[in-house]
């Protein structure tokens, strides 16, 4: 058995006509920190979801853990924060339940005290306890992507796929955000979309850069010739407040 | 009114159907308007028109009609729907009218002089009859039994589509479930208030309840009371006022959530 938690090989993903992603070729090794950047529309969250097989795979291959097509049960996936309706009437608690759900459709199904004792324990390793009862139209941008780490972590995954964790939250709880996931990552292998640059410099144990295709996977330091690869526009990043200590040459 | 409720078998009758009505508006008014499904619900509604046609012209009871034509509605949109490719607006729409439109064509087929559809179209619920009243209970319990069954599946899917089919609930089978209920819930409020005026009374009390309560089991409670309160009022008002009571079940629902939702907004 390899150490890798996730083998890409030569992955395309059509939507009809139009490529999403091309030939894409990308191992995530067992206990891996990595980070994922690109533009808007670059495929970010298609990989995620070809590798949660949510996405029509139309050449290649992903194997979990050595597992072809298999193995999705131990990935827990963090869903952008912007695809939610945060007036729906649910408890943040209730949320975090539905991680404990049985597969399939099982009739007059109800949580057991396991179940609920599981999920305080989750929303207290989040850091959001005594807010349980909480109505998700009550939470903050933090609080409500920490909620959805902890429904994650219920699945008890080896594998954690996060797509854009610290968008629409405050500095401080970025900053916390990225304290649980460095916490996490000594007992999963982790993979986070993200547009924040910083969490590419300073936390994250490797790089992959995508715009249609696989544009750059290595150590966490960008060149100026790769982020022109990437994003077409360095001044632009720049702008956006990079730090310039990620770029190795100006 | 009480006295010739007791009398009068017709508005027996109607009450039950206002109780049966307010069950499955109740349930299913909250649920499509969580997933934000009210207008194909108004397209499984409408296409259930052509039903109502074809059993006229075939001689069989229009409701029965009107029930699988609205079962067909639901099992195609959903199909289209999930394969992709086209807009559900698209999808709707051409329903919607495909149903209106056979149905014309069904009563225009038929010898003689043509019937009197108003009370399909618009509700009349004082015309109920044994076989509507039967059916009404037979799917007002399916509509409670499945839904009350798979409550924690329901919860699920309604927030997070995605994140359910990821932990493996069947997602797709409740996708065509929901719209399945939605038909059957459209042929009980037939009945009550019309095919045309069937979405005012899905989202009246459903919409009232989410302004009165946080919590999705609550809502659905207090939409089935709600959902009584509108039915039986507006047969209060049509049966003193000599009104349809179709339309006066839907216009005092409407402008009962009108009243709530600014006195609420006002409160703010």
């Amino acid at each position: 058995m390899s150490n890798k938690a996730i083998q890409i090989e030569n992955l395309s993903v059509y939507y009809g006509e139009t490529p999403a992603l091309t030939g894409v070729c990308l191992d995530v090794e067992v206990g891996e920190y990595l980070g994922i950047i690109g533009p808007n529309g670059g495929g970010k969250t298609t990989l995620l979801k070809a590798i949660l097989g949510l996405a029509p795979i139309t050449r290649g291959s992903i194997k979990i853990y050595d597992n072809d097509g298999k193995g999705k049960e131990i990935i827990g996936y963090v869903p952008q924060y912007a695809g939610f309706d945060k007036s729906f009437p649910i408890t943040l608690l209730e949320v975090v339940m539905t991680g404990r759900l049985k597969n399939g459709l099982t009739p007059f199904f109800r949580f057991r005290h396991k179940d609920m004792e599981i999920a305080y324990e989750l929303i207290e390793k989040v850091g959001l306890k005594g807010l349980e009862n909480r109505q998700i139209s009550e939470l903050s941008g933090g609080e409500f992507q920490k909620m959805l780490i902890a429904r994650a972590l219920t699945l008890k995954p080896r594998i954690l796929l996060l797509d854009e964790p610290t968008a629409n939250v405050d500095e401080n709880a970025r900053g916390q955000i990225y304290n649980l996931l460095a916490e996490l990552n000594k007992d999963m292998t982790i993979v986070l979309v993200t547009h924040d640059l910083f969490a590419v410099s300073s936390q994250v144990g490797k790089l992959a850069c995508i715009n249609g295709k696989l544009i750059y996977h290595g150590e966490p330091e960008l060149s100026e010739n790769i982020v022109n690869r990437l994003y077409g526009c360095p001044v632009d990043l720049i702008a956006h407040g990079v730090p310039h200590r990620v770029l190795r040459t100006h | 009114m009480i006295k010739a409720v007791i009398e009068y078998q017709f508005l027996q009758n109607a009450l039950l159907t206002c109780i049966f009505a307010s069950i499955v508006c109740g349930i299913i008014g909250v649920i499509i308007i969580e997933k934000k499904m009210l207008m194909m619900s108004g397209g499984i509604a409408h296409t259930s028109y052509g039903g109502v046609g074809l059993g006229y012209l075939l001689g069989f009871e229009p409701i029965i009609g009107a029930f699988i034509f609205s079962i067909c509605a639901a099992i195609g949109i959903g199909f289209i729907k999930r394969k992709g490719g086209t807009h559900s607006d698209i999808v709707i729409a051409l329903f919607w009218s495909l149903g209106m439109a056979l149905g014309v064509l069904f009563i225009a087929l038929m010898p003689g002089y043509p019937p009197n559809l108003s009370s399909y179209l618009f509700g009349n619920i004082l015309t109920v009859t044994k076989v509507d009243l039967y059916l009404m209970i037979a799917i007002s319990m399916i509509v409670t039994a499945v839904i009350g069954m798979l409550y924690n599946n329901w919860k699920a899917y309604l927030f997070d589509e995605e994140f359910a089919s990821i932990i493996g609930i069947k997602t797709a089978i409740l996708d065509y479930l929901l719209l399945i209920l939605v038909a059957m819930s459209v042929v009980v409020l037939i009945r009550a208030v019309g095919i045309i005026l069937v979405l005012a009374l899905l989202a009246a009390p459903a919409a009232t309840a989410s302004l009165l309560c946080k919590k999705l089991l609550s809502r659905i409670i207090y939409s089935i009371l709600i959902g009584l309160i509108y039915c039986i009022a507006g047969l209060w008002i049509s049966y003193y006022l000599d009104l349809a009571s179709g339309a006066s079940i839907v216009i005092f629902a409407t402008f009962s959530y009108l009243l709530i939702f600014l006195n609420k907004k006002n409160k703010k």
